[in-house]
């Protein structure tokens, strides 16, 4: 098991080599010049300030030479600094950080709350009204886009219950049930998507299951259908449903951006749009190479939970 | 799909060549087994008829103004108008033509990048096919939209950078899926056969590998489509994507949400719109995958 978790954490380091690689040239290619971009069309700018604020950013530089200062530079914990607000950026990303993680977990925890009672229970009734209704909500589902959603509950909450989040953000350590109330339909807009997803996966890997020849030896041996389904039939549908999740994440990390924007919550999302609207490439880079970091790494832990559960793979 | 090149005997020793039943004729079959992919097409056929005759069905045009701002919906202005007094259900009905364009443009992009790695790739194998499923790999390890978002908001924002980004971000998934299907192919006596009598190698590629192809790809296209819609509505809410006066759903969605509190129909009906083309594209893409392409089923 050591073994498998160490080759596996070695395999990152050449995608996160390619992916750094990715982000930087995409923004370096792209059309305009950061400077001109920066001072906009100030007629008061010579084109010597303009020289001196590109040297003062590390822009005359080769390319290849600005790519390995930069990523030296954040092995040594130096995400660099905004070119807009000159502030740096590694401080405001560990204070945007804990909002990302809360908003992606609590999605989480709300998608497998519903989807996985609501998958067995499903797949246990086969073709009932229950199956029905939550076969067309699991299609619907995948359907809504989290930002429709996330105004839609926006606007239930205002109207029926004339009641809206609050627009600045509440730490969890200064007020816990402050902040839950906040995060609260933000993280469910965000969750229905993976719910859906979570759902019909459970559902289909359940009707497989139950087809198997050590479920039928189960009942044969006289185990009551609670036993069959607890001990022997869940442990083992739930595997592709891990797996599933651990896919979905990347579309949790996609998703915060816009809710994080909707309701206005300074998390990663937030600031990489923040950087793009800015053209803060700086931000932009580092931020999208985050978010794509804490992608690999929380897909890293589902494989090692899935490696865990499941006893057939080989960890060689 | 029979080969012309040789004349092959019905039968070889015990095994009876069965041909598989055609492309068309697989597609002929499905009202009567599928209903919910028949149903998706009926969707989408609808989504398409409204696009091209939106200049008939829209009462008004969808730029200009048309009455006072903010009105309720009423016999005139069916879903009411919005904050430039513009008719909302005319721009809804000529947002359909941004979303299948935008669509079909991007998935198009998508599959004429992804397919041609993905097939060539899987053809000539080797350190080029390594290269490039590691290329591929990286892609997988962003989030789809955070990458398009990062694409489209780097080019500037416009509706040509919108098409760009979704369809590089949707290419590894056609490359990945052609060229498993083309290694499937790749070891079949019927492509040797092909070598053999001296087929070159992009004759070989269009006549027998891409048919083989075919399939699964017109599955992924049609979900694809759905996914391709959702993002371009999620970049044009962000301001990434369509750009005002044009309708999209997604911008319209985006300056609804302002006047919520006082018109709320200017956000709640161009979400169903994109629910409906979504859900159509994804009824029909589950429904082809089972007729086409059984093994593609969760």
């Amino acid at each position: 098991m050591t073994k498998y978790i160490l080759r596996r954490i070695f395999l990152l380091i050449p995608t996160l080599i390619g992916m750094s690689l990715l982000i930087f040239m995409m923004v370096r290619l792209l059309p305009g010049d950061i400077v001109d971009a920066l001072v906009g069309l100030d007629p008061t700018i010579t084109p010597q300030a303009k020289a001196e604020l590109r040297h003062s950013f590390g822009l005359d530089d080769p390319i290849p030479v600005q790519y390995v200062r930069w990523v030296v530079e954040i092995f040594q914990g130096n995400l660099g600094q905004s070119f807009r607000t000159r502030q740096a950026i590694t401080s405001t990303l560990v204070q945007a950080l804990p909002i990302t993680l809360e908003l992606a977990f609590l999605a989480m925890i709300f998608s497998v709350i519903v989807a996985i009672p609501l998958g067995v229970l499903s797949a246990l009734r086969r073709n009932s009204q229950i199956d029905f209704w939550a076969r067309v909500s699991g299609m619907l589902g995948l359907a809504f886009p989290n930002f429709w959603l996330a105004t839609m509950f926006l606007l239930i909450t205002s109207l029926v219950f004339h009641w809206v989040p609050p627009v600045i953000w509440i730490s969890p350590r200064v007020d816990l049930f402050g902040n839950l109330q906040q995060m609260f339909l933000p993280a469910l807009a965000l969750s229905v998507q993976l719910m859906a997803v979570e759902m019909r996966m459970t559902r289909a890997s359940v009707l497989e299951i139950l087809r198997q020849d050590y479920i039928r030896t189960a009942r044969a041996k006289g185990l009551q259908e609670m036993d069959v389904l607890f001990r022997h039939a869940l442990k083992n549908a739930f595997i592709p449903v891990i797996t599933v999740i651990g896919i979905q994440l990347g579309g949790l990390m996609g998703g915060s951006v816009i809710i994080e924007q909707i309701f206005g919550l300074p998390g990663v999302g937030w600031f990489l749009l923040q950087g793009i609207y800015n053209r803060d490439y700086p931000v932009v880079q580092v931020t999208a190479l985050f978010l794509a970091t804490v992608f690999i790494l929380m897909n890293l832990i589902v494989d090692l939970t899935y490696a865990y559960l499941d006893p057939r793979i080989h960890y060689a | 799909m029979s080969e012309s090149h040789l004349s092959v005997p019905d039968t070889l020793g015990d095994f009876t060549i069965r041909e598989q039943p055609s492309l068309w004729r697989r597609l002929s079959i499905l009202p009567r087994q599928q209903p919910i992919g028949t149903f998706g097409a009926v969707i989408i056929l609808i989504v398409i008829l409204v696009a091209l005759f939106a200049p008939v069905i829209a009462p008004y045009e969808p730029t200009s103004q048309a009455s006072k701002r903010l009105l309720d919906p009423s016999a005139i202005h069916l879903i009411g108008t919005d904050e430039l007094g513009r008719d909302v259900f005319s721009r809804i009905i000529y947002g359909s033509r941004i979303s299948l364009y935008v669509g079909l443009i991007a998935v198009s992009l998508a599959l004429l990048l992804g397919v041609t790695t993905g097939v060539l790739a899987g053809y000539i194998g080797g350190s080029f096919d390594n290269i490039v499923m590691r290329a591929v790999d990286i892609m997988f390890a962003f989030p789809g939209l955070v990458l398009a978002i990062v694409i489209a908001g780097m080019l500037g924002p416009s509706i040509t950078n919108a098409m760009i980004a979704i369809g590089i971000i949707y290419a590894p998934t056609f490359a990945r899926v052609s060229r498993g299907s083309v290694l499937a192919v790749m070891g079949e006596p019927y492509i040797e056969a092909a070598r053999l009598i001296g087929g070159r190698d992009m004759h070989i590629i269009f006549r027998h590998v891409f048919p083989n192809v075919l399939a699964p790809l017109i599955v992924l296209t049609s979900l694809n489509m759905s996914t391709a819609i959702l993002t371009e509505a999620a970049l044009s809410f962000l301001g990434l994507g369509t750009q005002p006066p044009d309708p999209s759903w997604g911008t319209m969605l985006s300056s609804g949400r302002k006047f919520m509190e006082i018109a709320p129909w200017m956000a709640i009906f161009p979400g169903l719109a994109i629910v409906i083309a979504v859900l159509g594209f994804n009824f029909l893409g589950d429904g082809l995958r089972d007729v086409l392409d059984p093994r593609l089923k969760e």
